[in-house]
């Protein structure tokens, strides 16, 4: 999936896979998609629920190995 | 988001063990992720996590300064509710924690600041902890002291509300 800027989470664990997120979501532009890498099976759970109720919009995932893809769009500033 | 209609989330630690103060940390720094408003209330056992972890804590009388070195508490000192054994399973636990990149309770208490969180010590029992209520006891990232009225004017505001 095409994306504007992209985070390595790569052996990180929840929180800071969302943390790094939301760090990262705040410094783009509305309209702008964010891949984020990691490999903690939880984000696949965690990163819809983080976007549900930050009110972005979740693109989907993408699975490499052990690589987990996942996109979500800035919806708002 | 604008600033009017965030949510509240707020969090009452009553714990001093590690597992449960980085539970709590994790869903605090989770929570301001998530455009949540957060508050962390320490109280009894909990109060330990925000002590600093230098020098000598203020107290009066013999009896509560004693209790003081016995219960010295501060970020470095907590340990597991069980499996600490004499400290070796804490420290295995703190290693594992390494291994995997998560952040110390150190780094959680400076990132959940820096993230807008507030941190409150509680006045009253400070007192039944023998702890002299002042700022000097805790840690500069502690925002406030409240008694219980603040918390639960935060709880009746919050949407999520949790006692770890």
């Amino acid at each position: 999936m095409k994306s504007d800027q992209s985070i390595d989470c790569m052996g990180l664990y929840c929180p800071m896979p969302i943390v790094r997120t939301m760090a990262k979501i705040k410094e783009m532009k509305t309209g702008e998609v964010l891949e984020v890498v990691a490999d903690d099976k939880g984000i696949k759970l965690d990163m819809p629920a983080w976007a549900e109720s930050t009110g972005n919009e979740y693109l989907g995932e993408e699975e490499e190995g052990d690589e987990i893809k996942v996109y979500v769009k800035k919806s708002h500033d | 988001m604008a600033e009017a209609e965030k949510e509240k989330l707020t969090i009452a630690i009553l714990s001093g063990d590690l597992e449960r103060a980085l539970a709590a940390f994790m869903l605090a720094t989770t929570g301001a992720s998530m455009g949540m408003d957060v508050t962390m209330f320490f109280t009894f056992w909990g109060l330990n996590i925000i002590k600093k972890n230098e020098g000598t804590l203020k107290s009066t009388g013999l009896m509560r300064k004693m209790m003081n070195i016995l219960n010295r508490g501060g970020s470095k000192r907590l340990a597991l509710s069980k499996f600490h054994m004499f400290g070796m399973g804490t420290a295995m636990m703190k290693k594992f924690m390494k291994e995997t990149h998560m952040p110390s309770i150190d780094e959680f208490i400076s990132m959940s600041q820096e993230m807008g969180v507030k941190m409150i010590a509680c006045t009253t029992t400070c007192g039944v902890m023998g702890l002299a209520a002042e700022p000097e006891t805790f840690r500069p990232e502690v925002w406030n002291m409240s008694g219980a009225a603040y918390f639960l004017n935060e709880a009746r505001q919050s949407k999520v509300t949790l006692f770890i």
